[in-house]
This record gives C-alpha cells, sequence and structure tokens, in this order.
C-alpha cells in the first residue's frame, strides 16, 4: 500500500498501473462535472458531490472515507469548510454512496486505507470548496446586480463591497441554478483560518452520549439476528448437522447451512447465541489441521536460512560481510496478530427483490456493493452501502468481508432483513491475522564500527495473493508490503540484500495498521540497534551519522532525542530506547523510557514521539493519531500474539489476547516539526517505531536483548543471566 | 414479564430470564448507546449503573436488574460534566468503547469528587479502548472533577 504512494506527482496524475483510469479521469474532470451524487431536495443546493448547502443554513459535507477513529469525519470537512468560507459550526457529515466520483485516486475504488485519506482528498476537497464558494458569490452578484470583484465570502455570508450581505442560506435558490465554474482559485497556507489550527471533532457529541450509529446499533422493522457457526479450522468443511435442538430454543426462528457454516436466526442476538450452542454440527477439518505454531516457526526458521527472491541488492554484502572486521547475526520472530476492533464485526442487511441496502461499518464501499451484486443477484445500481461509523477499523474492516457474504445468504434464505453479528470469539478467531514473520539478518563492521554490509531474509504469508490487490501489490513475485520498510532502509549501506520466502498457509491474513510495518520497523530499527552497540557507538548518533542525506528522518530523530533529554541521566534502573521509521509518507521517531521489574515485567513509562507529516490539517487530530499508534504498537509488542494448535487458533477474547489498559498507558509526548512538504499519512504511522523503541530502551536498561514479539518477562530474564 | 425501570422510563418485557441486561437494553429497548465489546465483563464496554453504581450489563442477568434504576449513557445528561469534558478533550477516536468510560467515570466522579490519578488507574482499568485514548481520557476525568468542583457544572 505504501509503496503504491510513493509515485511522483506526476506519475500519480498520469496514473500508471496502479491507479485505475477512471479515478485519474476524476481527478482531471473540473469538479463542476462532479454531479452530485445524491438526488438534492430544491431547498438546497449543490455545487458538486461533496457539499450540500441547505436554505436553513446548514452545510452538509459528504465524506466518502470511513470515520473509524481517525479524525476524517473532521479533518476533510475543514478543507472543504476552509476555501467554502462557511460557518464551521453550521457543518454537517454524511457518508458518500457508492458511486465513482468518490474513489480513491490510488486504489481505484471506495476504500479507506494506507493513511490516504489527506493525502489523495487535499487537493480536491479544496477544489470543491473553492468552487462552491465562487458560485456563492457569483449568486450574490447576480441578485445585487454587480460584478463578482466586489464581493467576498466571508463565515457564512457573501459581504458586497458597499456593506451590503446574504446568507448562504438565502443564496441556496439562485446558486443552484447557475453553472458551476470549471476552476476556481483556492486559498494560499498563509490565509487558512482552520486548516493547520486545531479544531474540536465533529463527532465528539455523537460519540459522547450514544447517539452515534454503527453498524451493531443498526434496527429495521422485522429485523432478525443471525450468528453463524464456523469451522474450526480453516477451510474446514461441514460433514452434516442436526438443528433441531437449536430450533426448540425460543426466539430461535431458523437454522440455515451457508457457505461459511450454519447460521442461527433468531428475534435477538442471546436468542441466536443460545441456539448455536445447542447446535449439533460435523466438521471435515481439511488440510490445515495440523496447524501448530511451534511447527511452523521452526519451519519458517528453516526457510530463512535460504535465499528467496531479491527484493534489493546493493553490492555484495554476502562477501563483504565475510571479510568484515566484526560480524552480527540475529534472528528475529513476530506472530500472528489480531485487530481486535472493540466493535466485532458485523452488518445489516435488508435484501428485496430488486433492491439491496446494506448498512456496514466497512472501510471498503466498492467491495461491498460488489459482493452484494454477485451474492443477491441485484443490479448494483439498486444496492446502497449505508456506511455507519466503525468501531476501529486497522485494516480489519478493509478485508474480504466475509461475515458480508454470510448476511446476504441468510437474508436469501429467511427473506427477511438480518442482522449478522459476529462474537469476540468468532471476530478472534475467524482470522484476517497481521501474518507470523521469521527474519535472519547479519551484518558487517569495519574497524572503526562503520556498517558495511546489511543481509536481511524475510519469511512470511503474502497478504495479497489471491486479493483485489495482487496486481498492485506483487511485482516479479515480491509483495512489497512484506518487504516494505526494510527493503527501503533509510540508512546509508553499501552493500545490503533483502530476499523474501512467501510461504502460503491456511492461516487468512491482511491489512494490519501499518501493514509491512509493523514487522520491519522493528526487525531493522532493532537489529540497527545491536549493529549501533557492537560498534560502541551511541544508537542516536549511530543512526544521525547513517542518514546523512535523509533529512526528514534525522529531523524528527533529533527532534525526539531533544525532547527526551537523550543523554541526560535516568531515574536508576530505566533505560532509554530509540527508533525511526518512514512510513505513508511520514517519519516517524520515538523514544521509550522503561524499567524493568525484578520478575521481568516491562513499564514503559514515556514515550517521546516526532512527526513529520509535512503540511498538516489538524493537529489535535495527528497528536490523537499518534498517542493511538503507539498504544496499538504497545499492545502488539507487550502482549498480542494470535498462536494455532491443532490448526485452531488459541485466543479468543481479551482475557488471552490482552491490549493495554489504563494502568499501563505510558505518558505520551507528541510533537509535530512544522513543513511545507506534501502531506503524509498519520493513522498508521506512529505505530511501527514503537515496539523498537521499547526492545531497545530494554536493552539499554538491563543489556537483554529481546527479538522475539511479544515481550515476555521470562526471555529478558534469561537474557540477563546470560 | 420482567419490569424494568431504565433511565425514569419503566418497561414490561417478555424475556427469557437468564437474558443479560445488555442484550435485552440493545435489542429489545433498542437503547444502542450501551456497547458489546467481550460479554465476558472484561472490556467495560457495556457499563451501565445500576442503582447508581457502575456494573457490566453483560454480566447481569435481566431477572437482576428488575425493580432497580437502572441508567444507561442516555440518561447521563447532555451537560454533564464528564460528557462535556469529553468533547473538549476530543477524547473520542472510533468511539465504541466511550459510552462505557463515561459511564464508568461518571461513577467514579460520584464517590471521588476529586480522584487521582492512581484512583483513575484502578477505577478505569476494567475498561478497554483499544483506539488508546486513555490519556485524554485521564485528562478529561480531571477536567470534569475540577469544573464541578468550581460549581460550573454537575
Ligand atoms: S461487553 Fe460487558 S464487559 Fe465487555
Ligand atoms: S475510542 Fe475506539 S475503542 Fe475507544
Amino acid at each position: 500500500m505504501n509503496g503504491s504512494m510513493k509515485m511522483s506527482r506526476r506519475e500519480f496524475l498520469k496514473g500508471g498501473a496502479i491507479a485505475g483510469g477512471s479515478l485519474i479521469i476524476g481527478m482531471y474532470l473540473p469538479l463542476s462535472h462532479f454531479s452530485a451524487a445524491l438526488a438534492t431536495p430544491e431547498t438546497s443546493f449543490s455545487p458538486n458531490a461533496f457539499i450540500r448547502i441547505d436554505t436553513d443554513e446548514t452545510v452538509t459535507i459528504i465524506v466518502t472515507k470511513s470515520e473509524m477513529g481517525q479524525g476524517v469525519y473532521t479533518s476533510l470537512p475543514m478543507i472543504i469548510a476552509e476555501e467554502l468560507e462557511c460557518d464551521w459550526k453550521s457543518i454537517r457529515v454524511e457518508s458518500a454512496p457508492v458511486a465513482p466520483v468518490f474513489n480513491s485516486p490510488v486504489f481505484g475504488a471506495q476504500l479507506t486505507g494506507g493513511s490516504t485519506s489527506i493525502r489523495t482528498e487535499w487537493e480536491r476537497l479544496a477544489k470543491a470548496g473553492a468552487i462552491g464558494r465562487e458560485m456563492l458569490i457569483a449568486a450574490a452578484a447576480r441578485t445585487w446586480n454587480v460584478v463578482p470583484e466586489t464581493c467576498h465570502a466571508e463565515n457564512g455570508r457573501v459581504i458586497n463591497s458597499n456593506g451590503k450581505s446574504l446568507s448562504y442560506g438565502d443564496l441556496v435558490k439562485t446558486a443552484a441554478t447557475m453553472t458551476p465554474p470549471r476552476d476556481a482559485p483556492v486559498k494560499s497556507p498563509d490565509a487558512y483560518k482552520l486548516i493547520g489550527k486545531p479544531a474540536h471533532r465533529l463527532d465528539g457529541l455523537a460519540k459522547a452520549n450514544g447517539s452515534a450509529q454503527f453498524g451493531l446499533d443498526v434496527n429495521l422493522p422485522g429485523m432478525l439476528t443471525a450468528v453463524i457457526s464456523r469451522s474450526p479450522v480453516f477451510g474446514g468443511k461441514i460433514i452434516s448437522f442436526n438443528s433441531t435442538k437449536a430450533k426448540a430454543v425460543p426466539g430461535v426462528t431458523d437454522v440455515v447451512q451457508i457457505t461459511s457454516g450454519v447460521a442461527v436466526i433468531a428475534t435477538g442476538f442471546w436468542e441466536a447465541l443460545k441456539g448455536r450452542e445447542a447446535l449439533e454440527i460435523s466438521w471435515s477439518e481439511g488440510e490445515w489441521a495440523d496447524l501448530n505454531t511451534p511447527a511452523l516457526v521452526k519451519e519458517y526458521a528453516t526457510l530463512s536460512a535460504t535465499q528467496g527472491l531479491i527484493a534489493r541488492k546493493d553490492g555484495d554484502p554476502g562477501k563483504e560481510i565475510e571479510k568484515a572486521a566484526k560480524r552480527l547475526n540475529a534472528e528475529y520472530q513476530l506472530p500472528y496478530l489480531a485487530h481486535a476492533t472493540l466493535e466485532p464485526n458485523n452488518c445489516v442487511v435488508d435484501l428485496k427483490a430488486e433492491s439491496c441496502d446494506v448498512w456496514i461499518g466497512t472501510q471498503y464501499q466498492t467491495e461491498c456493493r460488489n459482493t452484494a451484486a454477485r451474492i443477491s443477484g441485484v443490479k448494483p445500481e439498486t444496492i446502497n452501502i449505508h456506511t455507519t461509523f466503525l468501531g476501529g477499523g486497522f485494516g480489519r474492516r478493509a478485508t474480504p468481508l466475509p461475515h458480508l457474504v454470510d448476511a446476504l445468504e441468510v437474508a436469501k434464505a429467511v427473506k427477511l432483513p438480518i442482522k449478522l453479528v459476529l462474537t469476540r470469539e468468532d471476530d478472534m478467531q475467524a482470522g484476517y491475522y497481521r501474518p507470523q514473520w521469521y527474519d535472519r539478518l547479519s551484518a558487517g563492521l569495519d574497524e572503526s564500527g562503520n556498517l558495511i554490509a546489511w543481509r536481511h531474509t524475510i519469511v512470511g504469508q503474502s497478504i495479497a495473493t489471491g486479493t483485489p490487490f495482487e496486481a498492485m501489490m506483487i511485482k516479479d513475485g515480491v509483495d512489497r508490503s512484506s518487504v516494505e520498510g526494510a527493503q527501503d532502509i533509510p540508512y546509508s549501506i553499501p552493500n545490503i540484500l533483502v530476499d523474501l520466502h512467501s510461504p502460503k498457509k491456511g492461516v487468512p491474513v491482511f491489512f494490519w495498521r501499518s501493514v509491512g510495518h509493523s514487522h520491519t520497523a522493528f526487525v531493522v530499527e532493532s537489529f540497527l540497534d545491536e549493529a549501533a552497540r557492537a560498534a560502541g557507538k551511541d544508537p542516536f548518533e549511530f543512526r544521525r551519522a547513517l542518514l546523512a542525506d535523509k533529512p526528514r528522518h534525522r529531523g524528527v530523530l533529533e527532534l525526539a532525542a531533544q525532547k527526551a533529554g537523550w543523554g541526560t541521566p535516568l531515574a536508576a534502573g530505566r533505560g532509554r530506547g530509540i527508533a525511526v521509521h518512514e512510513s505513508f509518507g511520514s517519519f516517524v521517531a520515538q523514544v521509550a523510557e522503561v524499567s524493568v521489574a525484578s520478575s521481568g515485567e516491562v513499564r514503559v513509562h514515556r514515550v517521546i514521539c516526532a512527526v513529520d507529516c509535512g503540511r498538516i490539517v489538524n493537529p489535535d487530530i495527528i497528536r490523537a493519531q499518534m498517542e493511538s499508534g503507539i498504544v496499538f504498537g504497545l499492545s502488539a509488542a507487550l502482549h498480542g500474539k494470535i498462536t494455532l494448535k491443532a490448526g485452531r487458533v488459541e485466543q479468543s477474547n481479551y482475557q488471552n489476547y490482552p491490549v493495554i489498559r489504563m494502568d499501563e498507558m505510558p505518558e505520551i509526548e507528541v510533537h509535530i516539526v512544522p513543513s511545507t512538504e506534501n502531506p503524509g499519512g498519520c493513522g498508521e504511522p506512529g505505530v511501527p517505531p514503537i515496539a523498537p523503541a521499547v526492545v531497545n530502551a530494554i536493552c539499554a536498561a538491563t543489556g537483554a536483548r529481546i527479538r522475539s514479539l511479544p515481550i515476555q518477562p521470562e526471555s529478558i530474564l534469561s537474557e540477563i543471566k546470560k | 414479564m420482567i419490569d424494568l425501570v431504565v433511565n425514569g422510563k419503566k418497561y414490561s418485557l417478555d424475556v427469557s430470564p437468564d437474558t443479560p441486561l445488555l442484550w435485552v437494553i440493545r435489542d429489545k429497548l433498542h437503547l444502542s448507546g450501551t456497547k458489546y465489546g467481550c460479554g465476558l465483563g472484561i472490556c467495560g464496554a457495556c457499563t451501565v449503573h445500576i442503582d447508581g453504581i457502575a456494573q457490566h450489563s453483560c454480566q447481569m442477568q435481566v431477572k437482576d436488574a428488575a425493580g432497580k434504576e437502572i441508567t444507561t449513557i442516555e440518561g447521563i445528561p447532555e451537560d454533564h460534566s464528564v460528557k462535556v469534558a469529553w468533547q473538549e478533550e476530543d477524547v473520542s477516536q472510533c468511539g465504541w468503547c466511550q459510552p462505557g468510560q463515561i459511564m464508568a467515570a461518571v461513577s467514579l466522579l460520584k464517590t471521588k469528587p476529586q480522584p487521582g490519578d492512581s484512583d483513575i488507574d484502578s477505577k478505569m482499568t476494567g475498561n478497554i479502548c483499544r483506539c488508546g485514548t486513555y490519556q485524554r481520557i485521564r485528562r478529561a476525568i480531571h477536567k470534569a472533577s475540577k469544573m464541578t468542583g468550581e460549581g460550573v457544572k454537575k
């Protein structure tokens, strides 16, 4: 995903293999041709698909991106409001329907992911706002019979130089009769009133009073709830089942077999669950019934000793390591991880003979509509995807949507509106994990401790194989998301080899917040720390020297170090660790301050984070996303693992897949580097540096080098003993 | 039939007495502000007040809630200091955990009007936020406490 964002702006506009043609046309088309995607009532004016202004002064912004906590229902409207010159308090947000105009220019589909929202939407939303503003000014000028140049827009009104003014609501009727201009000038940054300053979240009230509607909250008249009994092993098939007892449970209305298993349908969730408990099913478990995590780790370890497909080769690292003054070897491993969004996956389907309405907290609307058309047989034009709020996304809700398939199949069978619910256990065991990884590295240092050669072999499943992203992400057999952050290691090292094995396993894997970077940053930044220590150099200075031609990496590295007081004495028992990583067009460095108890228990006290994400819209949302990414990454570093035994996922709920809670929360400080560079992403780049920063801090505090996640107190203790 | 009082309103419901209160609130009363996260009493998303005390509604059978005063997020006044502080500190991200967090925080402030960080740790640790908003939750609780202390809000 990240790779695709590395296109230059020219390639981006040209479209290439990555971006589908239609969206690029979208980028070229004047916004006036973005006709409103929804029928608009007579009391409103829509200059384009993104804006609707009503006579009651309400300005509705139609947001194509899914709100999953990252703040797009605030930051994207800010971009429009800045140009539209409307009253910020008059803004309302609506989720976009599925239409080509709402496609992401990067994915060629309506999809929220890859930390792309601000990056791909800024320009066209600014234009959309500017065109709306110019039309309102023209409408006022016509009303007053003056030239538009004598008018300007401000805070929801058009004002004439003679002092007269009209509100946007007053201008709706006239503006609606006018032809949108092909283009309109956007502001220069020094004229910004909203952009660059903190604004409160527009969804803050709805989320504080419980009125925000998520998928699980949708309720339709006559709706029934379905839960599915799925194979305990990935890919297993039903041999037979007996539904007599399940059907006898009060509230259960139906039991039907669908492709993924057996659906129990009832008047409510609890009744459906009771019914499922009474089901008797025998399964044929299939080819993955013997998957066991320890064996898988071993298999990957063996594979890592052989060379895979080459992702990058500079010089001859094999030879250079051989003759280096000092050699380092290490093996790293990371487990499968679940997203564990706090709202488990669900959706509501209302399937009629000639139409289909779907309410779903999705990151991937286009695929929802395609899936609904495929399963229901209803024409795509009559399918409405209603994007609700998402109770967490992290990539989980961009997955190929098996629960939507389930819901559609059930709705087809029972011919009533259906709410399909995954229990927490279903959600955690149904798959779509961050892949398990095994990495083998070696490096060579010369007599003065300079890093002269680097070898990195990566083993893990490809997340793109067999998905709609395959053509976009896999080049010459190398899934770029498997090597991102490793193949483009920023340090200047003359000899580099990065290669990849992508074994095929039945475990469903997919995007997990920060994708390949959650893995590669840990490995690269840990091993680089090992190299610094082996060279007898300060880990911060060692990095700094190797980043001489990477000013943005250096910028965040230095800022984080300075704010953290790098080099100053710490309380006894504490250690500091540093890591820096680029992902999704942004640069983040973090310094973690930790201590290790005599039990081996790790406590992260403080995290100092510096981020350079280019030009910014809302600094407070950036801070919030860094905080969020750090906590997410810390949960993985300290606790997260999905393991398999006899093909079964061993974790089921938050008691055995723990996440950070209030009592483990470190103090986090975020510093934003002022920048005029193109905007970078924010939802994901906060995640990658935290695990290596913590592990490097543990090493600083105790001398123990942790090479396997999650960090186990026992391994710290046994490393200390060595 | 089971008689319930939720947010001051009386309901008479024909439900199985062992149904968790959570699913009665969500599926029968359609008060969807109370959330489901784990069903095991370990995430706090389903927190409501029973006779003023914060409880996990997924762990209470509806028959045990009969006759008690039940308050859900919808029953907390819109101008309550905690709801206001939550917005001022921009606590919410995805928002799924937040009704539960707010119910826990309201109950904490009732028993400890000026909580210290360790009070917040011990009370709020039962509530998971997968989006990691803990730092802001802490700030918002201090802020709400201050607002009430200064007599600005209830
Ligand atoms: S749903 Fe009740 S505590 Fe998690
Ligand atoms: S705001 Fe998303 S779980 Fe707390």
